[in-house]
């Protein structure tokens, strides 16, 4: 197992008036390659789970492990193995160029200039940006988008076994949303990284991953599949989510007496089913990715 | 947030907090007036007592204080020095050109108690009354001042802009040092220039967002025609209560006494 989370609690400012507990037992294995959303409302425990992960706080009691060693406490290159992008990530952007910015993580690992330059241009490159054009710009005077993007860069380039990404499209148009999130999985398929994702709304990664781990009051109150978790009404009542639009349209219908499916959570698998039961041609767009799992129609 | 700022705001109930900031304001100015009239053992017992006497009744946690102590350390250690070396008397430790004194080392110890009665006595006012309130009674006591064309309101509105920043650019520094840790920076270990050039990374962005901050608060006030007119009124009336004045004649009478008791002795 490549992480493992084990009995974790976490409490801020212990012993003042501002104690507060962020984490309390929590139990997580994840494996190398998942792809793994962690869901929850705000104050759920998610970001202090995400610090956790990537070593940047210490248990207050039990274990993150990394391949079986404390993430915390490890020397550094160990730690570095994890990337996270906290929310709105461009705050961290403080280099003169956008080649240096996405440089500085390469540089701390103590690269040579060869292979720095290498990952920036490959780092530029996956977050869609042009990096002939943009290596030599200022980031301050890029646009929101782009500076994202940037920001994105330079946690890629550190070339992490696991990438953790805290609300990545928060403040972002729906456009943007769905570009930057369907960039994110092609790069999840294509360098075989661990993908965690941490939102609060299932738009930005109800249907895209495999596996979502729902957190409430710092706890995990479900993990399983993402399908499985968001047909569950009642889970989703209670942790205060609405379900997704499609998995309401399906059950509406089957309360009619149609014989659909309801475990449908992307509107293009959704669309396909119906057609199929009511004996219709499949629906035009996209055809679904990945077995089914994948598609956004309109 | 979550964390326990030095010098900044306990929220509680005591009888302390309960205080007109102005009052209070007024009484940590006396008290810390009072150690320079003072010589003798009495005196500083006295005033030593009454000060834990606040610290307990306002339940102000001890650990709270201690870390505003903490902050004394390199000026403590400075003095210390200083005044073992510097006071002219008997000779304990002769080692070249330089002399420590007995003198010295008593007048080093009574200056950095001195100096830790005060941060004491300035914390515990910051600990216990909110940033509005001190705002509020800086405001109130500055007033008078306005004749001479002093800008109290403008001061007082700045004062509480700052301190309500203040918890804001801390979590911002915690949030970017985390993330820039996770990009290989290390606080923690190289020489000094290294560290402090490690620095950088977290401060150019807590700046930038600053600036980015008060301009958007500006465009907010301004947005909502907020001006500095003698004419503003407040939702919070500051009244003096019986408590008030009980405090006030307290502390008169402990300063009184802290220096009386050193003219019969």
């Amino acid at each position: 197992m490549l992480i493992q989370v084990e009995n974790l609690t976490h409490v801020y400012a212990p012993g003042t008036p501002f104690e507060r507990v962020a984490l309390r037992q929590v139990n997580l294995q994840i494996a190398a390659g998942e792809q793994v959303g962690i869901l929850g409302p705000t104050g759920s425990g998610k970001s202090t789970l995400a610090q956790h992960l990537a070593g940047l706080l210490k248990p207050t009691a039990g274990h993150v492990l990394l391949d079986g060693v404390p993430v915390h406490s490890a020397p550094r290159d160990h730690r570095l193995q994890v990337g996270i992008a906290f929310q709105y990530p461009e705050d961290q952007i403080f280099e003169q160029t956008v080649f240096r910015e996405v440089a500085f993580g390469p540089r701390n690992l103590g690269l040579d200039e060869a292979e720095v330059t290498a990952r920036v241009r490959w780092a530029l490159e996956m977050t869609g940006l042009n990096s002939e054009v943009m290596s030599q710009r200022m980031p301050f005077t890029l646009s929101g988008g782009e500076m994202r993007r940037v920001a994105l860069a330079s946690i890629l380039a550190l070339r992490p076994r696991v990438l953790i990404l805290d609300e990545p499209t928060a403040g972002q148009d729906p456009q943007s949303r769905r570009r930057l999130l369907e960039r994110i999985l092609t790069w999840q398929e294509e360098t075989g990284l661990t993908l965690i994702i941490i939102s609060h709304t299932l738009e930005d990664l109800g249907h895209t991953l495999e596996r979502l781990v729902v957190l409430k009051g710092g706890q995990v109150v479900a993990d399983g599949p993402t399908r499985h978790t968001l047909s569950d009404s009642a889970l989703l009542n209670a942790v205060g989510l609405d379900m997704p639009e499609p998995v309401k349209l399906l059950q509406t219908l089957r309360q009619k007496g149609r014989k659909v499916r309801t475990d449908l959570v992307s509107a293009a698998e959704a669309a396909t089913e119906i057609a199929h039961v009511w004996g219709l041609p499949p629906p035009p767009g996209p055809s679904p990715r990945r077995g089914g799992e994948e598609g956004r129609g309109a | 947030m979550n964390q326990l700022l030095p010098g900044l705001y306990v929220p509680g109930d005591s009888p302390v907090h309960r205080l007109d900031p102005r009052v209070k304001m007024g009484a940590v100015l006396l008290l810390m007036m009072a150690p320079f009239a003072l010589r003798g053992f009495w005196g500083y017992f006295l005033l030593s007592a009454f000060v834990a006497l606040i610290s307990v009744v306002s339940r102000v946690p001890l650990l709270a204080l201690l870390r505003a102590l903490r902050n004394l350390f390199w000026i403590g250690f400075f003095m210390f020095f200083l005044y073992i070396f510097t006071t002219p008397g008997q000779p304990f430790v002769a080692w070249g050109g330089i002399t420590a004194t007995w003198e010295g080392l008593l007048a080093a110890g009574a200056q950095i108690y001195r100096l830790c009665l005060l941060v004491v006595m300035a914390s515990l006012l910051t600990f216990t009354t909110s940033p509005v309130q001190l705002s509020h009674g800086l405001e109130a006591l500055l007033a008078p001042l306005e004749g001479l064309r002093l800008p109290a309101r403008e001061l007082a509105m700045v004062l509480t802009i700052a301190l309500r920043f203040v918890p804001t650019l801390f979590e911002e520094i915690e949030k970017i040092a985390k993330a820039q840790r996770a990009r290989g920076v290390d606080f923690r270990s190289g020489g000094p220039l290294r560290r402090a050039r490690s620095l950088v990374p977290v401060f150019v962005p807590i700046f930038v967002s600053a600036f980015r901050r008060a301009n958007d608060l500006a465009t907010a006030m301004d947005a909502r025609g907020f001006r500095c007119s003698p004419h503003r009124t407040r939702m919070q009336q500051l009244k003096l209560g019986f408590q008030d004045l009980v405090a006030t004649l307290v502390v008169l009478g402990v300063v009184l006494a802290a220096i009386g008791v050193e003219q019969l002795t």
